[in-house]
């Protein structure tokens, strides 16, 4: 019981133990358990994968009137649970079509370094308390996350660049488009939680979440969500791909594994996604429980990632896609003005109630307060896109009125 | 040698063969991808420096923002993909003079000093005080503002020259 | 503080190798039969036409050029939120006017019809 209690950090330490006894020197060991921890977190997202792909199949499915991937005809197992499988075998032993005039090395370089880039992610998230339970508490935590996510993007300019193609082409830029403007809002909205927190290391922003920032903050959190969904491709954002106006994006001439990699990467930053919305916004490894077993606090962590992929899924296999112009102008005109917005009133909002209350405001005071303001915010918001609306249909039924009239006079 | 030591060669390496990737590469497109290299091997150096954050930084400003700034603009630019580039123009005596200059500077400079590092570690939370002094009116906080409209310039700028055309 | 990063840079490792073991891996499995009509470049089944590196439009560098300076501001608003608990009142406006600036910045931009997709 003693050992369950705290499974994955005692397992560590277990081997830390071997390794003692067996002559190895305790610093040597220590990196030892460090580099099968790095495995064991590099291969996490992976094992996620497959079975999110299959789950994904499997709901869509459900939701759409179908079955899914299940065990009639070829044998996929029960519920067609060995589906997954069966696709990454395919994908290994189809041929890798080499298109002319591609450009080597970028080309080949591309499908690697998208998955480096998803997997790095992965270093700083919280499985659980203490620091046993994440690769490394980085005094930069969520700031590391934003870089690699950031920098990750020349690899689709990459992959498009040099595929000698002009779908992949123009989709490769067409993605960056769309995604450099989604970082913004992204960023913004993890500003307003840094300055409630008053730290960048993950571990700190799960700490301080006695409230959790949903509730506290939760116009960031909406903000978060919405571009996170564009960054990760998902349908209503799904320009990436756009499979009937750009055949595929910027992955075209990648066929095989390549292409499969592409897809890992797709869906790993999903995972990771659902991920760092956990940590910054639903608490994380917190929940009921997990002073007494450390390992509860990796399962609230990975049932609330669930929660959020399902969320992710649902509104995935629900909407249509957008247009382009319609995905810049939600990202330029209503995402990023509202996110300054909402990092200009909880500064002043938060920083207001600290000089309020000579006493200091408690967190629950502190935490009403936000949640008013935020709540302001989103009716603030609604109304005038209500408005905005109402001006538009306004604006538009005359002018079809007035082709109406013509019309008539035509005739 | 210490691994840190190590892990400096390795990271200067990194950044200086790319560096000469950069001005050696034939396409365009390479040099881009070289640059961004060698930014990537200034952010591990960062790191050794125990600056965090400004490896971070390097990451997220230089090539996840500067990067594709180059690349497109790189595409904006006719013609500029398509073929090898002949690596020169006319005005490589004059780049020359002024590397070579560049260069007798900075290697004057690392001989002259005696380079002590600083007493002491990096303070816990050294990047809220640099917060702190940033928004100290006796420290940063005009530079601060300032550094604000110098961006809103920077982009004013840029609208109107594309706008232009 | 280094000891943090021999994680990441252990995970650096991983993750290349990764990547490297999965196409390897189907470099191993493959079958290799390339022929010219293959390898042609998908154009919707027609001959490929010209040339796939055309000349972008400008609006793509605009986009990026906001990101970048957005991307700036936000380093020089991570220290700044990271000291927000030990601020006064006036600094965190400071902050404010620092970030409706840029604000006031967008606004321009999106005035000028630099952000419609044309």
């Amino acid at each position: 019981m003693e050992f369950l209690s705290n499974l994955i950090v005692n397992i560590g330490v277990w081997i830390k133990g071997l390794l003692v006894g067996g002559g190895v020197a305790e610093h040597g060991a220590a990196l030892v358990v460090k580099a099968i921890g790095a495995v064991v977190v590099g291969f996490f997202p992976l094992m996620v994968v497959v079975f999110l792909i299959w789950a994904y199949r499997k709901i869509a499915a459900r939701m759409q009137g179908r079955l899914g991937p299940n065990s009639s005809g070829t044998w996929a197992g029960p519920y067609g649970i060995l589906q997954t499988f069966a696709d990454a075998i395919k994908m290994l032993t189809k041929e890798d079509i080499r298109p002319q005039g591609v450009d080597l090395i970028p080309y080949n370089l591309a499908p690697i370094l998208v998955v480096f880039a998803s997997v790095m992610v992965w270093a700083v998230i919280p499985f659980g308390p203490g620091r046993g339970l994440i690769g490394a508490d980085l005094s930069i935590g969520i700031f590391y996350i934003l870089a690699f996510s950031s920098a990750a993007l020349i690899v689709f300019l990459m992959a498009g660049w040099s595929s000698n193609n002009k779908y992949a082409t123009v989709g490769a830029f067409r993605a960056v488009a769309q995604l450099i403007g989604y970082e913004i809002p992204q960023l913004l909205a993890v500003l307003a939680v840094v300055m409630v927190t008053g730290s960048l290391s993950t571990q700190d922003i799960v700490g301080s979440q006695d409230v959790i920032f949903l509730v506290t903050l939760p116009v960031s959190a909406i903000i978060f969500f919405l571009a996170s969904m564009a960054e990760i491709n998902a349908r209503p954002f799904e320009l990436l791909e756009a499979e009937s106006e750009l055949v595929c994006g910027y992955f075209v001439e990648y066929s095989g594994m390549k292409f499969g990699m592409f897809y890992l990467a797709e869906f790993m930053n999903s995972v990771a996604v659902a991920a760092i919305f956990t940590t910054l916004f639903l608490g994380g490894w917190r929940g009921p429980w997990v002073d007494q077993a450390p390992i509860l606090g990796t399962v609230w962590f990975l049932v609330k990632m669930g929660a959020v992929i399902f969320l992710w899924m649902l509104i995935q296999i629900t909407l249509p896609r957008l247009r382009i112009d319609q995905m810049l102008a939600f990202n330029w005109k209503f995402l990023v003005p509202l996110a300054l917005v909402n990092l200009c009133v909880v500064g002043l909002v938060n920083k207001g109630t600290t000089e309020g209350f000579p006493g200091g405001a408690s967190a629950w005071t502190r935490g009403s307060i936000l949640l008013g303001a935020n709540l302001a915010m989103i009716l603030a918001t609604w109304g005038m896109l209500a408005v905005g609306e109402r001006q538009a249909r306004r604006r538009r039924e005359a002018w079809q009125a007035a082709q109406a009239g013509e019309l008539e006079v035509v005739v | 040698m210490t691994l840190q030591q190590i892990l400096f060669f390795i990271f200067g390496a990194i950044s200086l063969g790319a560096g000469v990737g950069v001005v050696t590469a034939r396409k365009l497109f390479h040099a881009a991808l070289w640059l961004l290299l060698a930014f990537f091997g200034v952010a591990g150096l960062y790191v050794l420096l125990e600056a965090p954050f400004f490896a971070a930084a390097q990451l997220f400003v230089y090539m996840g923002a500067i990067g594709i700034l180059i690349i497109f603009a790189i595409m904006l630019t006719r013609g500029m993909m398509r073929q090898r580039h002949p690596r020169a123009n006319r005005q490589w005596w004059l780049a020359g003079i002024l590397a070579a200059l560049f260069l007798a500077t900075f290697v004057r400079l690392a001989w002259q000093g005696p380079w002590t590092a600083p007493a002491g570690p990096v303070p816990e939370n050294s990047l809220g005080l640099l917060g702190l002094t940033l928004v100290d009116p006796g420290g940063f906080a005009l530079p601060f503002e300032v550094a604000s409209v110098l961006l809103v310039v920077a982009l004013i700028g840029a609208v109107t020259i594309v706008r232009e055309r | 503080m280094l000891e943090q990063f021999t994680f990441v840079g252990f995970l650096l490792v991983v993750a290349l190798f990764l990547g490297i073991f999965l196409i390897s891996l189907s470099w191993l499995l493959r079958p290799k039969r390339p022929s010219p009509r293959k390898s042609e470049i998908y154009e919707c089944g027609l001959r490929p036409h010209g040339e796939p590196w055309v000349r972008f439009k400008a609006q793509y560098y605009i986009f990026a050029l906001v990101f970048l300076i957005f991307d700036v501001e936000a380093v020089f608003l991570f220290p700044w939120a990271l000291a927000y608990n030990w601020l006064p009142f006036y600094a965190v406006l400071e902050g404010v006017i620092f970030i409706l600036l840029l604000g006031a910045a967008l606004v321009y931009v999106w005035r000028k019809g630099a952000l419609e997709w044309m």
